[in-house]
């Protein structure tokens, strides 16, 4: 297992929003969690990548180490990547830059020599043909000005320059539209390894279409309610999550 | 000859002004009592009470003697100030150093040369280029003190592609008294005439020392002038800076100030755009640590029809640092067309930094265009947080976050030997432990 997640809650302020998550990963394979609004997905997806705003609750090991004890830049060197929803725009920092420190720092973090600007600047043309990004994008602020797809794209193209053991996409295929859907899917597809485990978080069966999962988890008010194959979401896109709920919740105690 | 009863600055003795020809004697005498009638600047004057001078009057500074630097030698003056392949002229306390300039790469029909070389020639002053009336006792000071400082009179439709470089350093052994410099140079821009000018001061003397410079440049019709400030003094000094700038028709003016240094500094831009079409654009960027205090104040006097004024200063505070911005734009009465805008911006990397940020806008004429912004923020936590889960340490992300936020001023730098120069001072001023608790 690459991630065990046992009886995780988080709360901001008073506000519960992480309910007691269990779930496991296995390594090599692909992942979604699907759930309506306000379920507690991209919370679980901050959470993982060490977001300090949440008071945090519960076990998550990592690779077989204590997840929550880490800052978020020690996650990132252990292999684990989240791709946001909303990539923040830094303006007055070049993306080619940042991507070399990003990489770099991991490197560095992982025993492995630093790349020099030539050097890296082959290592991500390989990558950025695999997510079809427009070279004009790398001399540019980070996601400054970005198109939604090219921000998205952005995030897939740091995933493939990472390498990480456990990518999270925090709904990867909101505000893209259909060919934009397809070439993400396709660059993610390329980086399905058995070293290698994706979650995606999704409101849409679309995604799944496109990107296959091994297993489909349904979350809602902050736990995972279900589990079941990928036909799980075809579904739930039929049925709808609240039917699912009421029909389908575990025996967790009183709420619902 | 005293300045005024008092203590420190204010009692003193000020040598008698012999040796120079009768009208400067005549200017200097009159400048002293300038001082004696109207006093240093105290709290309820507007353009100082937010900069606290007070400490600094109590100092008894001696005035500067000519002097060999001792705190640094020559071969490291390339890697402090730059070197940008033109004319370099170096003064030490305010005094000309001919062994450290040099006036080889000067253009035919180029005047450049220390200002009491010039002073010396003229049997008057003429008038509106030397020494203007003072409107300030820090002003008045200088004009009856100055050792020396450079003279650059551009002749009409002559383009000096190379920059010249002055340099002040401040200088002192380490058992010497609080000294005083009062560097003054005077820029005349010939019609249609474009010249860079490149002002370094810096000094690595851990002793007090005080630095009063005036920097005045007349721009005539259709002139261009580049003009860059880089103020890295050591933090024992103290920096007072005034450019007072006059621009006539068509003529265009670029100014950069670059503020890392000294404890206390104070950086004054004064420009009258005095002809119609008249064009000035003022950059400043301010990066105090620790307990030093960088105040920025400028004046811009739209006095005929049809000038554009821009306006752009960023700050970077951190410790228990302290900077003032107050940008006063005058828009007078018959200067229609009028289009001006100004933005001070401020980055508060601790909760001890404070900056007082005052646009002040005089809007006399009609048919104008004035805009201003100011904003004051801290770095934004959801930037760093994308970059540490991409595994990158919280120092390094807020050090790049930062920078990002400067180097939109070093980009626009038009000097490439400069920017690169200021690029390394400014990683290294961002890098560099705060002083301060």
């Amino acid at each position: 297992m690459i991630l065990q997640i046992a009886n995780l809650h988080a709360k901001v302020g008073d506000k519960e929003i992480l309910r007691g998550v269990n779930l496991e990963l296995p390594l090599g394979q692909v992942h979604a969690i699907m759930g309506p609004n306000g379920s507690g997905k991209s919370t679980l997806a901050q959470v993982l990548a060490g977001r300090e705003e949440y008071t945090v609750n519960g076990q998550v090991l990592f690779d077989g180490k204590d997840l929550l004890s880490l800052s978020a830049e020690e996650r990132a060197f252990m292999g684990l990547f989240l791709a946001f929803q909303y990539p923040v725009e830094l303006p007055g920092v070049g993306n080619l830059y940042f991507l070399r420190t990003a990489l770099n720092s991991v490197r560095k973090h992982r025993g492995l020599d630093e790349l020099d600007a030539v050097d890296f600047l082959a290592y991500a043309q390989k990558r950025m043909d695999l997510v079809e990004m427009d070279r004009s994008l790398m001399s540019r602020s980070v996601n400054e000005g970005f198109s939604g797809g090219e921000k998205k794209r952005n995030e897939i193209l740091q995933l493939a320059i990472l390498e990480p053991k456990l990518a999270i996409l925090d709904e990867t295929d909101s505000g893209l539209d259909i060919d934009a859907l397809r070439a993400v899917a396709k660059a993610v597809n390329a980086l399905r390894s058995p070293d290698r485990t994706l979650l995606l978080i999704t409101h849409y069966q679309r995604l799944l279409d496109y990107i296959v999962p091994d297993q489909v988890h349904v979350m809602t008010e902050g736990r995972i309610v279900r589990t079941g194959g990928k036909d799980l979401a075809l579904e739930l896109e039929q049925h709808g999550y609240l039917a699912d709920a009421k029909d389908h919740t575990l025996p967790v105690g009183g709420h619902r | 000859m005293s300045l005024n009863p008092g203590t420190g600055l204010g009692q003193m003795v000020v040598p008698e002004p012999d040796g120079q020809p009768q009208w400067l004697q005549k200017i200097r005498r009159h400048s002293i009592q300038w001082v004696a009638q109207h006093g240093f600047p105290g709290r309820d004057d507007e353009d100082w009470k937010y900069t606290r001078i007070g400490p600094l009057l109590a100092i008894p500074f001696e005035p500067a003697r000519a002097s060999l630097p001792t705190s640094m030698s020559f071969s490291d003056l390339d890697s402090l100030v730059g070197n940008f392949g033109g004319p370099r002229l170096v003064f030490v306390n305010g005094f000309f150093n001919p062994e450290w300039s040099s006036l080889t790469q000067i253009p035919e029909n180029l005047l450049v040369m220390a200002l009491q070389t010039r002073l010396h020639q003229e049997e008057e002053s003429n008038g509106r280029h030397l020494f203007p009336p003072p409107n300030n006792a820090f002003t008045a000071l200088n004009s009856a003190l100055t050792e020396d400082g450079a003279y650059i009179e551009v002749p009409a439709n002559l383009r000096v592609t190379t920059p010249i470089h002055l340099v002040f350093i401040a200088d002192a052994e380490a058992d010497a008294p609080a000294l005083l410099a009062n560097p003054r140079s005077v820029v005349i821009a010939g019609a249609n005439s474009h010249i860079s000018l490149v002002e370094s001061y810096i000094g690595l003397s851990p002793r007090l020392s005080l630095t009063n410079a005036v920097t005045e440049l007349v721009l005539e019709q259709g002139a261009q002038v580049e003009h860059y400030t880089v103020q890295n003094e050591s933090e024992a000094a103290i920096h007072l800076g005034l450019v007072e700038v006059h621009q006539q028709q068509d003529s265009r003016f670029y100014a950069h100030v670059v503020s890392l240094g000294s404890s206390l500094a104070r950086h004054e831009v004064r420009v009258a755009l005095a002809g119609e079409g008249a064009e000035t654009q003022l950059q400043g960027l301010y990066m105090p640590r620790g307990k030093q205090h960088h105040s920025h104040v400028t004046t811009i006097d739209h006095q005929s029809p049809g000038c554009t004024s821009r306006e752009l200063y960023k700050g970077v505070l951190e410790g228990r640092s302290r900077a003032v911005f107050k940008g006063q734009v005058i828009v007078r009465q018959g200067a229609d067309r009028t289009d001006a805008s100004q933005t001070n911006k401020n980055l508060l990397l601790s909760e001890g930094a404070e900056i007082d940020t005052r646009p002040q806008l005089e809007i006399l004429a009609d048919d104008v265009k004035c805009t201003h912004g100011a904003a004051v923020g801290q770095l934004d936590e959801d930037a760093v947080f994308y970059l540490r889960s991409r595994g990158i340490p919280d120092k390094e992300a807020r050090d790049m976050l930062t920078y990002a936020f400067v180097t939109e001023m070093l980009e626009s730098l038009a000097l490439p030997a400069l920017r690169t120069l200021l690029e390394h001072s400014v990683a290294r001023q961002l890098s560099r432990e705060s002083t301060g608790p």
